[in-house]
């Protein structure tokens, strides 16, 4: 009865699952793996992305992370239950305070050694992430970017696997800054959860559009769980940041009222 | 201390003692949680993955270090060895080979020891390691059972009937295919006896799954 018995991994989209829960996945009987594909076709039709928090596993899906199961489907859009047999995304949606990079991610870095080519940034993993001096908009081997010891760095993982050493960089591939580069120094920086960040990034996200009603401020959120305001006085700047805060605790409705009876006074 | 206790029987499902559980409860660890079963009463702090010592560097998975803080003094050989089984039993269950070359530090505090600690010490770091998001491929939990002199079953004893008992078997036994995964013997019993205690630890473990559920619906239920 306590071991939730394997069920469909569609039925439990949104529901809480737990480490040891079995998903199965409708069988797909066109697939014969033995045989090569010869035709490069990209992304194929029906294909299945394990997120964080799942494996693959006996006959589907394993969970790894306790949290609420999320399902998008292969087109973008935000699916239902509505056939995930033709493919799309599993995931588990957890609440925790501990950062593994993962490729692509935007984090802010803080520089803790200057070794020759190369800064070491602490990203709040297990490992260091390197960052080398080249790796800025405009920087060439005569024009070094000025990074000093406890500089905050807001840049993007290139390199992020269980293997090998972390690696940063603070341009796109096209070699525009894009916003990344060494956050000037003033400003506040403090930490929550990686579920409010995830919740901050979301597209038009309410807690966000809610406080800049208040008046202007510049905000970095990293995937790390970093965050870094400024506002124009440290006051304001304090109560943005002390409103971020307290978000994770509070509902919709709660900070509505905070920021109400903020933007009166 | 611990006189009557009242225990929750929920049909033919074998009585343990209330459970209370508590998950983040503090703020710096990566993961926490307060357990406690009857008096027993144990809080865990996890941290991981984090930076590990080269000595203590494994190159195709995590470093486990387990903590066993008692309540007064300092940790002794009892200590050591709890410590070594806790850390074998989350081996077991902690997929540490996704996070090589990293540490996963378990710290265990005793509040109150009023029976059956190691068992509930195995429940506070599994509430503690689902807390920390650590990968896990199921979950796992501690029950310990009491033999007395006329071989009666007790589940979940009180410190009392602890050291009136024959034999004091504790078992870690895991969600997935209800396997055990440690277990731990004092005094002397047969092994018809052992089959009785593992196959109603077995059934106790239900309960104490069904109380993980419940809690992590509860958990994410307001977020």
């Amino acid at each position: 009865m306590a071991a939730a018995a394997p069920r469909l991994a569609e039925e439990r989209v949104g529901q809480v699952v737990l480490p040891g829960d079995v998903l199965l996945l409708p069988s797909q009987p066109e697939e014969d793996g033995e045989r090569l594909r010869l035709a490069p076709s990209g992304p194929q039709k029906g294909r299945l992305v394990c997120g964080p928090g799942l494996r693959r596993g006996g006959e589907g899906l394993l969970v790894t992370k306790c949290g609420l199961l999320r399902y998008r489907g292969p087109a973008g859009q935000a699916g239902g239950g509505t056939g995930s047999g033709s493919g799309g995304t599993y995931w588990v949606d957890s609440q925790q305070k501990r950062y593994v990079p993962v490729k692509g991610d935007h984090v802010i870095g803080i520089v803790t050694v200057k070794a020759g080519d190369i800064f070491k940034l602490d990203v709040g993993g297990s490992e260091q992430a390197s960052l080398s001096y080249l790796a800025f908009e405009g920087a060439t081997k005569r024009n070094r970017p000025n990074v000093q010891v406890g500089d905050l760095i807001y840049g993007q993982f290139i390199v992020a696997n269980k293997d090998m050493e972390p690696e940063m960089v603070c341009i796109d591939s096209s070699g525009r800054a894009n916003g990344m580069g060494i956050i000037g120094q003033d400003g506040f920086l403090f930490k929550v959860s990686l579920g409010l960040i995830r919740k901050l990034l979301a597209p038009a996200c309410e807690i966000i559009q809610d406080l800049g009603q208040l008046y202007p401020f510049e905000l970095v959120l990293g995937m790390n769980g970093r965050i870094w305001v400024k506002a124009k006085t440290i006051q304001q700047t304090l109560i943005v940041a002390n409103i971020l805060e307290a978000c994770e605790h509070m509902t919709a409705e709660q900070r509505k009222h905070a920021v109400a009876r903020l933007s009166e006074s | 201390m611990e006189t009557e206790q009242k225990r929750f029987d929920s049909g033919d499902l074998p009585a343990l003692r209330r459970i209370l559980c508590e998950q983040g409860l503090l703020s710096r660890p990566d993961g926490s949680a307060s357990w406690i079963q009857g008096d027993t009463s144990v809080l865990v702090g996890i941290y991981g993955p984090t930076e590990v010592k080269v000595s203590k560097e494994i190159y195709d998975k995590a470093t486990f270090e387990v903590l066993l803080k008692p309540k007064i003094g300092l940790p002794g050989v009892y200590e050591r060895s709890r410590e070594q089984m806790i850390k074998k039993t989350c081996e077991a269950v902690v997929l540490g080979t996704l996070h090589p070359r990293s540490s996963i530090t378990i710290v265990i505090q005793v509040v109150t020891d009023a029976g059956s600690l190691l068992s509930s010490c195995l429940n506070a770091t599994c509430m503690g390691l689902v807390d920390a998001g650590l990968p896990m491929n199921s979950l796992f939990c501690g029950v310990t059972c009491a033999l007395d002199a006329d071989g009666n079953i007790t589940l979940d004893p009180a410190m009392k009937q602890e050291k009136e008992a024959r034999a004091v078997l504790t078992f870690a036994i895991d969600s997935a295919e209800k396997k055990i995964l440690m277990s731990n013997t004092k005094g002397s019993c047969s092994v018809e006896e052992l089959q009785q205690c593992i196959a109603a630890s077995q059934r106790a473990a239900d309960t104490i799954f069904q109380f993980y559920r419940d809690s992590a619906h509860r958990k994410y239920s307001k977020w």
